[in-house]
C-alpha cells in the first residue's frame, strides 16, 4: 500500500442541528453553523493553503496563508477563523489572493534553510508543499539579514529533534500540546523576531513534555521531527495496524521505507485514538528488531544445560512427544497452557482451542487471571456480560467522572488526553486512589474529591459511598424498579444502609474523612452523567470481584448504566486482555463466556471441532503450579507471558515451574519463564502477522503484516504446527479463517469478518444479526442477563495485614514509558525515563528509618526481600509505598504474596506487609538471579539448524 | 485451599443461609477443577479443621 496521507479539513468539525448553505468557488456547500470557511471549502473538495491550521486544532489565524475573499465584505479574512454563514459567496483563488499567498511564503521563507524548500532533498513536509502550492518563485530578501538558521537544535529527547531554524512559530505544537494532549508542556516565549517555541525554557527530556508525539505530528515545517524519519529518510507504504502497548488500543500507520519501519503514526481515522498517541505506540516500536530477538527455535533436556539452536520441526516435534509421553505417564490432566494478552485474538483463540482439543482438558488460562479476572466476574453477576458497558468517546459526555484505582495519564494516557479535555470543558473529577496521582491536579485539570484511601479498603469506600446514595434519598427508584432485580435490590439497600457502612464508620479503615465520602457521592449521583473508570487499583485485591460488583450497585442505584456518558469502564492493562478473555482462555468457559459444563455450547464446539470436550473447569494458572510443586502437573506451553516476571511471589512461580517435565516458551526474548523452559519457539511482533486485537471498549481492531515474521512463522502457525504435531488436525490459510470460526460459534461475535472489518475499521462487540454494526454503549434498555442484579458486598479486611515486623504496605503498578515486565519497552530508548525500578516512600516514613533520596533501601516481605533505590515522594500516604515491576532485576514480585482474589484468583498486588530500611548491598534473591539467569540463558550457537 | 475456601464461604456468608450454602457450591462447581474439589472433599473426610461452617456445609453436596 502506498504512504496513507489522510485529508486535514483544516479546522475541526461542528455539530449543530442548525445548517447552513454557502457557495465556494461557485459550488454550493451545505456544512453544520459554526463550520469555518477552511472546512466547508475542504469539504467541498476545495484545499485551502494553510500552516497554522489543523483539524485537531481550534483554528488560531496566525500563518495569513488561507485567506479568501468574500463577496460584500472588504478584505481578505483567514477562512480558518471565518465561520460559514448562510448566503456567502466565497473566492478561494484570485491573483489578489495568490500574491498575498506567495508574499507570506516568500517572507516565511527568508528565513528559513533554503534545502528544506528543496524537493530533492531530504523529507517532504507541509511547508514545502505550501510553497509549491501559492508557487513561489525566487526569495526576494536574501538571507543576508537577521535570521534564526544557525539556531541550536534541541536533540535531548531520545526520539525526536527540535530545529529551530525550521521554526515559523505557527504555534501548532504548542496548541497539539495543550489541546490534544492536555499537558501544556510547551509555549512560544518572546515577542517579534525573538519569539520562539519553548519547553519551559528547559531541553524537552527536561521539561514536563511526556514525549506522545502530538507536536512532532502537529509540525508543518520538520522542525520537529523524529529522528528515524531523520536517519532514514521518506517512507514510502503505509500498514493500518492496531498498537500492541495498552488496553486503549490505538491505530496505527506503520510507515515504511521497504520493509524496514521508518516511524508510526496515529492513524486519524482510529476510533479509540482520533489520531493521537502517547510515547509508547508511537516511538518504543524498536524492541521489534532488537538484537535479543530469538529468531531460531531451541531445545534442551535441562534447564541447566545450554540452549540448542534446533530447525522448527524438530522444536515442534519435540515439544509435543514430550506432553504425549507426559499424559501417558502421569494422565490426560498434567499439562496445560497460558494464551496471551499481547497475542491477537486468532492466536489466544487457537491456544485454548488446542487444549481443550488436542490436549483434552481444560486446563488454559491466560494473563488477565493476575489483572482484570474479577472484572469479567463482577459485570457478569450483576449486567451478564465480561465487559465495560462504554465506549471511549463516551466521555465526551460524562458529567461527573469517578476513577477508582487508576491512572490514566500513565497506564492509558491517550484515553487519558480524551478525558481530560472533557475535564477542561467543566466535568467533575473524583479519584480514589492511596496515592496522588498527576490528574488529582495538572495543569488545567483539579478534583473536586481525592479520597486516598488505604490500600485494601475500597469495598468499605464503596460501600459508603453506596450508604449516602440510599440514605440521603439520591437513588434513581423509577431506573431501578424498571431495570433491576427489585428483590435484590432492597437485600442490598438494607444491607448498605446499616450504620457500619457509614463514611463516619468506615472512615476508621479507609482513613477518609467522611465528609469527603458524603460529599463525593452527592456529587456522582446528582451531578448528570455519572461515570465510572477503573483499573488494576480495583481488581488487585482480595475483594477484587467483590468491589466490582460494589461499583455495578452504585451505578445501578443512580442509573448510571446503558445510555452514553455513563458506566463502568475497565481500563484493561495489555493491548488484549479483552480478547484473549472474550477468547476463552479462561478454564471454566468457552469463547463468548460461556461455561463448559453448558451441554448445548459444548456440543456445539463438540460437533464444530470434530472431539470430544470436558465438561469439568480446568486449573487457573496458580492453580497449575500449586498442581505442579505437588506432583500431579507437568508440563505447560506459555505463549507470550511471563509468568516468572508478572505473577506473584516469584520463588513459588519459580519452584512450580521447576517442578514440570516440559515447559514450551514462546516469545520475542528469552523471558524470565524461559529461564525454566525445555522448548523456546520464536514469537511474531505485531508488526509481523495478520489479526486483530480488542481494547477495553469491546472494539475489534485489525492488526496487519507489515513486515515478514523474524523467525518465519507468525504465533499462530505455530500453534497450529503443534497441534497438528499432538495430532489433532488444524489448518487455516488466514487469519481471517480462524475468525470466521470464531464468528460461527459465539453468538457476540456473529457479525464479525474480515471483510466487514476492512469496511468499517473497526467493530465493537457484541456484533451479531441485532447489531450488524456493532454495539458501542452495552445495556440500553435493559441488562443482557434481564434485569441488572444488585448484590451483597461485605466488606472482609484482607489477611495480609501490617504488623511491628511489617509496618508499611505496599502497592505495586506502573509508569508511563515503560509496559509490564518490560520486555518490550526495556528494549528502546524509552529506558531514559525509567531505567530502573525506584521504591517510591513518603518523606516521614524516609525520615524515620535515615534514608534519602537515592540510597539503596531493602524492601522485604514475608515472602521475600529485594534492593532497590528510595524515591522521596509526597505522591505517597504515610505508610504506603509504591514500586513498579518493569525492570526483572528489581523482581518487585519476590515480595508479594499469594493471597488473591476470592472468587477469581487475582492476585493482591495492591497489598502487601513490608519493611523498608537502608540497604548496603543488594539482596540475597538479585544476586542468586543475577548468577542464574547468565547460567540459563546460554545459547550454543554451532547448531546446524535450519529453518 | 482452606483459606480459598474460606473467602469464597465469607463472600456469600451475608445472604440466607440456603442461598450461601449454594452460592458457595455453585464456585465450587464452576470455579475449581475436579482434582481441587477431591482435596478438599478429602480435606472435610479428615475433619475439615478451619474451614469456614458454610464451606463445610457446601462440601457436603459436593459429594
Amino acid at each position: 500500500m502506498a504512504l496513507i496521507r489522510e485529508v486535514d479539513y483544516g479546522t475541526p468539525k461542528r455539530i449543530s442541528e442548525r445548517a447552513v448553505t454557502l457557495e465556494i468557488d461557485g459550488k454550493p456547500v451545505t456544512v453544520p453553523a459554526g463550520t469555518s470557511l477552511m472546512r466547508a471549502a475542504a469539504e467541498a473538495g476545495v484545499q485551502i493553503p494553510k500552516l497554522c491550521a489543523s483539524d485537531n486544532l481550534e483554528p488560531f489565524g496566525s500563518c495569513r496563508l488561507c485567506l479568501v475573499e468574500i463577496e460584500g465584505r472588504r478584505g481578505t479574512p483567514a477562512s480558518c477563523t471565518t465561520p460559514a454563514e448562510a448566503g456567502m459567496k466565497v473566492r478561494t483563488n484570485s491573483p489578489k489572493l495568490a500574491k498575498l499567498r506567495r508574499g507570506v511564503m516568500e517572507l516565511y521563507a527568508s528565513d528559513f534553510p533554503p534545502d528544506a524548500l528543496n524537493a530533492s532533498v531530504g523529507v517532504n513536509s507541509e511547508f514545502r508543499e505550501m510553497a509549491v502550492a501559492v508557487g513561489l518563485g525566487e526569495v526576494r530578501y536574501g538571507l543576508a539579514g537577521r535570521n534564526h538558521l544557525n539556531s541550536e537544535k534541541d536533540e535531548s529527547n531520545p526520539y525526536f529533534t527540535f530545529d529551530p531554524a525550521k521554526c515559523i512559530v505557527c504555534s501548532r505544537c504548542v496548541r497539539a500540546c495543550d489541546e490534544v494532549q492536555g499537558t501544556f508542556a510547551l509555549t512560544i516565549d518572546g515577542r517579534g523576531f525573538v519569539s520562539h517555541v519553548s519547553a519551559g525554557d528547559k531541553p524537552f527530556i527536561e521539561s514536563e513534555c511526556v514525549s506522545c508525539g502530538a507536536c512532532v505530528q502537529a509540525c508543518p515545517t520538520n522542525s520537529l521531527l523524529e529522528k528515524t524519519v531523520i536517519e532514514k529518510g521518506q517512507p514510502d507504504r503505509s500498514v493500518v495496524t492496531t498498537c500492541a502497548y495498552c488496553g486503549v488500543g490505538c491505530s496505527f500507520k506503520v510507515e515504511l521505507s521497504g520493509d524496514e519501519v521508518v516511524r508510526m503514526m496515529p492513524f486519524k481515522d482510529g476510533k479509540a485514538n482520533h489520531g493521537h498517541s502517547c510515547v509508547k505506540g508511537r516511538f518504543a516500536w524498536g524492541y521489534a528488531t532488537h538484537k535479543d530477538r530469538i529468531t531460531k527455535p531451541m531445545v534442551r533436556a535441562k534447564i541447566t544445560d545450554p540452549w540448542r539452536e534446533v530447525s522448527w520441526e524438530e522444536a515442534i516435534g519435540h515439544a509435543a512427544s514430550e506432553f504425549k509421553r507426559i499424559q501417558a505417564k502421569y494422565g490426560r490432566d498434567s499439562i496445560g497452557g497460558i494464551t496471551s494478552s499481547r497475542c491477537t485474538d486468532e492466536e489466544t483463540y487457537l491456544v485454548q482451542k488446542m487444549i481443550r482439543a488436542a490436549f483434552g482438558n481444560n486446563n488454559t488460562d491466560t494473563c488477565a487471571r493476575v489483572c482484570h479476572s474479577p472484572t469479567g466476574y463482577g459485570l457478569k453477576t450483576t449486567f451478564g456480560t465480561s465487559a465495560g458497558t462504554q465506549d471511549f468517546d463516551s466521555v465526551e459526555a460524562a458529567d461527573a467522572i469517578m476513577i477508582i484505582g487508576a491512572n490514566p495519564t500513565d497506564a492509558h494516557p491517550v484515553f487519558a488526553s480524551q478525558m481530560k479535555r472533557r475535564l477542561r470543558e467543566g466535568a467533575r473529577l473524583i479519584i480514589v486512589d492511596p496515592r496522588r496521582i498527576d490528574l488529582v491536579k495538572s495543569p488545567h485539570v483539579k478534583a473536586d474529591y481525592h479520597l486516598p484511601l488505604l490500600p485494601g479498603t475500597n469495598v468499605a469506600m464503596i460501600n459508603a459511598l453506596a450508604h449516602v446514595v440510599v440514605t440521603e434519598g439520591l437513588v434513581d427508584e423509577a431506573y431501578v424498579k424498571e431495570r433491576c432485580d427489585v428483590a435484590a435490590f432492597e437485600q442490598w439497600r438494607k444491607f448498605v444502609a446499616e450504620e457500619r457502612n457509614s463514611p463516619e464508620a468506615t472512615e476508621a479503615f479507609t482513613g477518609v474523612p467522611a465528609a469527603d465520602v458524603r460529599g463525593a457521592a452527592r456529587l456522582y449521583a446528582t451531578g448528570g452523567n455519572g461515570a465510572i473508570y477503573y483499573g488494576l487499583g480495583v481488581t488487585e485485591h482480595s475483594q477484587g470481584s467483590t468491589m466490582v460488583m460494589g461499583m455495578a450497585n452504585l451505578a445501578m442505584a443512580t442509573g448510571n448504566i446503558g445510555k452514553k456518558g455513563v458506566g463502568i469502564s475497565p481500563l484493561r492493562g495489555q493491548n488484549n486482555v479483552q480478547g484473549s478473555c472474550d477468547m476463552g482462555s479462561f478454564p471454566h468457559e468457552y469463547p463468548g463466556y460461556r461455561h463448559v459444563s453448558e451441554t448445548a455450547v459444548r456440543e456445539s464446539f463438540e460437533r464444530a471441532w470434530k472431539v470430544h470436550l470436558q465438561s469439568e473447569p480446568g486449573l487457573r494458572i496458580p492453580n497449575m503450579i500449586d498442581a505442579a510443586i505437588d506432583g500431579t502437573f507437568k508440563g505447560i506451553y506459555i505463549q507470550g507471558e511471563d509468568i516468572v516476571q508478572s505473577d506473584p511471589n516469584t520463588q513459588h512461580i519459580s519452584a512450580g515451574l521447576t517442578a514440570m517435565e516440559c515447559v514450551v516458551v514462546q516469545d520475542l526474548f528469552l523471558n524470565e519463564t524461559a529461564s525454566y523452559a525445555h522448548v523456546f519457539l520464536p514469537g511474531s511482533s505485531f508488526l509481523e502477522k495478520d489479526g486483530t486485537f480488542i481494547n477495553a471498549e469491546r472494539r475489534i481492531g485489525r492488526v496487519r503484516k507489515a513486515v515478514p515474521p523474524m523467525a518465519g512463522k507468525a504465533d499462530w502457525e505455530v500453534t497450529v504446527a503443534l497441534s497438528n504435531a499432538l495430532g489433532y488436525p488444524m489448518h487455516y490459510n488466514h487469519p481471517s479463517e480462524i475468525m470466521d470460526e470464531i464468528a460461527r460459534l459465539t453468538p457476540t461475535f456473529a457479525g464479525v469478518s474480515y471483510e466487514k472489518l476492512e469496511r468499517l475499521g473497526s467493530l465493537q462487540w457484541p456484533c451479531n444479526d441485532k447489531a450488524p454494526e456493532g454495539t458501542p454503549v452495552m445495556h440500553i434498555g435493559g441488562f443482557v442477563r434481564g434485569k441488572g442484579r444488585f448484590m451483597i458486598t461485605e466488606f472482609v479486611p484482607t489477611d495480609e495485614r501490617t504488623t511491628g515486623r511489617f509496618p508499611l504496605i505496599l502497592t505495586t503498578g506502573r509508569i508511563l514509558s515503560q509496559y509490564n515486565v518490560g520486555a518490550q519497552t526495556r528494549r528502546t530508548a524509552n529506558n531514559v525515563w525509567h531505567d530502573m525500578d525506584v521504591l517510591e516512600i513518603h518523606p516521614s516514613d524516609a525520615e524515620n528509618r535515615g534514608i534519602k533520596e537515592g540510597d539503596l533501601v531493602s524492601l522485604a516481605s514475608r515472602e521475600g526481600e529485594i534492593t532497590l533505590p528510595a524515591r522521596i515522594s509526597e505522591r505517597m500516604q504515610p505508610g504506603v509505598v509504591y514500586t513498579t515491576f518493569h525492570h526483572a532485576m528489581t523482581g518487585a514480585n519476590v515480595v508479594t504474596t499469594e493471597f488473591s482474589d476470592w472468587a477469581t484468583n487475582c492476585p493482591e498486588y495492591k497489598v502487601t506487609a513490608v519493611q523498608v530500611q537502608l540497604a548496603r548491598h543488594i539482596s540475597e534473591w538479585q544476586e542468586h538471579y543475577r548468577q542464574t539467569r547468565r547460567l540459563t540463558t546460554r545459547i550454543e550457537k554451532e547448531s546446524t539448524a535450519n529453518d | 485451599m482452606v483459606h480459598m475456601a474460606n473467602q469464597i464461604a465469607l463472600f456469600f456468608a451475608s445472604y440466607p443461609r440456603d442461598e450461601a450454602v449454594a452460592g458457595v457450591t455453585d464456585h465450587f462447581q464452576k470455579f475449581w477443577e475436579p482434582r481441587m474439589r477431591k482435596q478438599i472433599i478429602e480435606y472435610v473426610a479428615h475433619g475439615g479443621g478451619g474451614l469456614h461452617e458454610l464451606a463445610l456445609e457446601a462440601v457436603k453436596h459436593l459429594q
